[in-house]
């Protein structure tokens, strides 16, 4: 028992990525309310976007700014080590992603919006009802 | 004199002006749509030129000189920097985007007009946008950059397919939905490429690979790197999307969308597998050939069968999508020269059937305001030229000798018997004999049939909401019978003749199809591939 807690403990941010993608796709899947697909997506892309967050974390490391100068003087100021200091790329590619996201999100809420003025609900069932009608 | 200087100085960054110009162009559209109706046309269809016209230099560079062209991006090397990487694969398929988005656009200024009456300057940045992000699609050589412009084709993608028909924000907002998984899919395997050799340059990528073939990262991001292409290309369970998003957008997105985001797909696939994961890996270590295969197989059937219970002329085109699709795929995946070939070449040409199918349809509509096939009844003693142009897109999807679809489906026939694949070329035979009935049909109605009156003509004019139907108020006052008369004839030149020159890329793309292979294609397969 108490390795299979280490083992979840130590994969902590996989766990919690992968249940928030299959809470996301069980959403977007399932639900019958185009809106409520629409939260399941936006939670399916945070769950990627907070995976990515967390394999930029190290232990015991800062954020990387660099405290000593730049490094090129590095007879006078110790030159900054890559241990120190957690990897940004990963937090910097999100800030892009996070813009993907909002502008996919923007889209879907426009195109829920012209789909409530055409069928006056945002049921799926509804909607289909009404075509087939 | 000095023109010509300047241009030469541009032309080291012809890799970065072929997607810049209509990046910024697609803003300049729309603000001056603010003030103007027509300069967003004319700003939208020269900067669409001047893309055309640098993949036409740059394809020419890559085949004289056989260098790859590799731009860093502000200077900075790969791979801290991103480049863009102008090879023989990527040149060929900017030259098939560029073209098929500047001929599609010049022939529809009419229905632009029409169809998105004081919106133009918003249409045309969005396809502007949607160009530009096919462009960075193809040419980029960094994995992450590639998802960033795979997402700004996409999103302005399901704006340009919702501003359809009534019904068409719900077919796109599922569409939506489905392509959002399969980016993020795309995205979650770049993350674990990432993990695994800590670099996003896809040249920087391939060279760490092999050193961890046995590592299972490396094996998931594969997997779900795939998974996210499959969901965006259509592939038989995954397909459910494309009929219903195609065929309720207006003719002039369908004519851009349709012939290139599925190929421009199968493009980033066989450069995922090739270039990224090298086709040792591909091929050799996971054996995912034959199940590829057979998924391609399957969604051959499906599309062609499905194809020949449409009524409706876009959704039966729609359908032979998705076989096409089963094409490429299955060539590809068949692993072999020839095979490989064959679906590089059947990106160009389907890309370019698909775009005369399409521009053909839109003339149709412009002419007839209908989608059934019906509605084409007697149209050969109307409008010659058109239904010349009509019947050589249709040989070339039948794969009938002088037009360019015999040909790559020859190579992929070939392919498939070499491999061994049997079933991929009963599936292509059958696919071949399913499109010779579905057009020969169409022929026939338009050949023999008796010319029936439409009293649609130009009834676009004089909509007010985004698109129509047949359901419209034809006795709208505004309708002007006394200009039309409701007579169909020939469709304007400059509607025509972008047509006329697809139909006639279709042949001059057939009797080359040797040149091409041998010139650009063989270029692009890696010499471990017999």
């Amino acid at each position: 028992m108490e390795q299979i807690l280490s083992f979840i403990a130590a994969k902590a941010n996989y766990w919690a990525y992968v249940i928030l993608l299959m809470v996301g796709l069980y959403a977007m899947i399932v639900k019958n309310n185009l809106v409520k697909k629409i939260v399941g997506m936006v939670i399916f892309q945070t769950a990627v976007i907070l995976f990515y967050v967390s394999i930029g974390y190290k232990t015991g490391g800062t954020i990387p700014i660099i405290i000593y100068g730049d490094g090129h003087n590095s007879i006078i100021e110790p030159a900054a080590k890559a241990v120190d200091y957690i990897n940004p790329l990963p937090h910097v590619l999100m800030l892009t992603a996070i813009v993907v996201g909002v502008a996919t999100l923007g889209v879907a809420l426009a195109l829920a919006i012209k789909v409530y003025q055409e069928y006056g609900t945002l049921e799926e069932d509804e909607i289909n009802k009404k075509i087939r009608a | 004199m000095t023109f010509f200087t300047t241009i030469f100085t541009f032309l080291p960054d012809l890799p970065a002006i072929i997607i810049i110009t209509p990046l910024l162009a697609s803003l300049l559209a729309a603000a001056s749509g603010l003030f103007n109706r027509k300069t967003p046309f004319l700003i939208a269809a020269a900067a669409l030129f001047i893309s055309f016209i640098s993949s036409i230099i740059l394809i020419m560079q890559v085949v004289e000189t056989g260098i790859v062209i590799e731009y860093r991006m502000a200077g900075w090397a790969a791979p801290m920097g991103i480049v863009y990487i102008i090879d023989h694969l990527s040149a060929l398929i900017l030259l098939v985007i560029t073209s098929a988005a500047f001929l599609n656009f010049i022939s529809n200024r009419k229905n632009i007009e029409t169809e998105f009456r004081n919106k133009e300057g918003a249409f045309n940045s969005l396809y502007l946008l949607f160009t530009s992000g096919l462009i960075g699609m193809t040419a980029t050589g960094d994995a992450f950059n590639l998802y960033v412009l795979m997402e700004i084709a996409s999103l302005s993608g399901y704006a340009l397919i919702g501003l359809g028909s009534n019904r068409s924000p719900l077919a796109t907002l599922n569409y939506l939905f489905l392509g959002t998984i399969g980016a993020t899919f795309y995205l979650l395997g770049v993350g674990y490429l990432y993990i695994a050799t800590g670099s996003l340059n896809i040249a920087d990528i391939a060279s760490i690979i092999p050193t961890m073939m046995n590592s299972s990262i490396i094996l998931f991001a594969f997997i779900i790197c795939m998974a996210g292409l499959l969901i965006k290309m259509a592939i038989f369970p995954l397909h459910g999307w494309l009929p219903n998003a195609y065929s309720d957008c207006s003719n002039v997105s369908a004519g851009l969308i349709a012939p290139l985001t599925t190929k421009v797909t199968i493009y980033i696939m066989i450069r995922i597998c090739l270039t990224l994961f090298s086709p040792e890996y591909t091929f050799n270590y996971l054996k995912i050939s034959e199940f590829m295969v057979w998924l391609a197989i399957i969604t051959i059937f499906f599309g062609s069968l499905s194809a020949l219970a449409q009524k409706d002329y876009k959704r039966m085109l729609c359908y032979i999508i998705i076989a096409e699709v089963g094409y490429m795929v299955g060539g590809f995946f068949l692993g072999n020269r020839i095979g490989i070939s064959g679906a590089i070449l059947h990106i160009v040409n389907d890309a370019a059937m698909t775009l005369a199918l399409f521009m053909a349809a839109g003339i149709f509509l412009w002419k007839t305001g209908e989608d059934s096939r019906d509605s084409l009844k007697g149209m050969f003693g109307k409008m010659p030229f058109t239904m010349a142009g009509f019947t050589l897109a249709a040989l070339s999807v039948v794969g009938v000798p002088p037009t360019c679809g015999f040909f790559s489906k020859w190579y992929l026939i070939s392919g498939g018997i070499a491999a061994g694949q049997y079933m991929f070329v009963a599936a292509l035979i059958f696919s071949s004999l399913v499109n010779a009935v579905l057009f020969f049909r169409i022929l026939e109605i338009a050949h023999f049939e008796p010319f029936k009156e439409h009293n649609h003509d130009h009834v676009y004019h004089h909509s007010h909401n985004t698109l129509l139907h047949h359901h419209q108020d034809h006795h709208d006052e505004h309708y002007e019978t006394t200009k039309h008369n409701g007579v169909v004839k020939e469709a304007p030149l400059e509607m025509l003749i972008p047509f006329i020159a697809v139909s006639i890329m279709l042949v001059i793309l057939g009797l080359y199809s040797g040149t091409i292979v041998a010139n650009i294609i063989d270029f692009v397969i890696p010499a471990a591939i017999i």
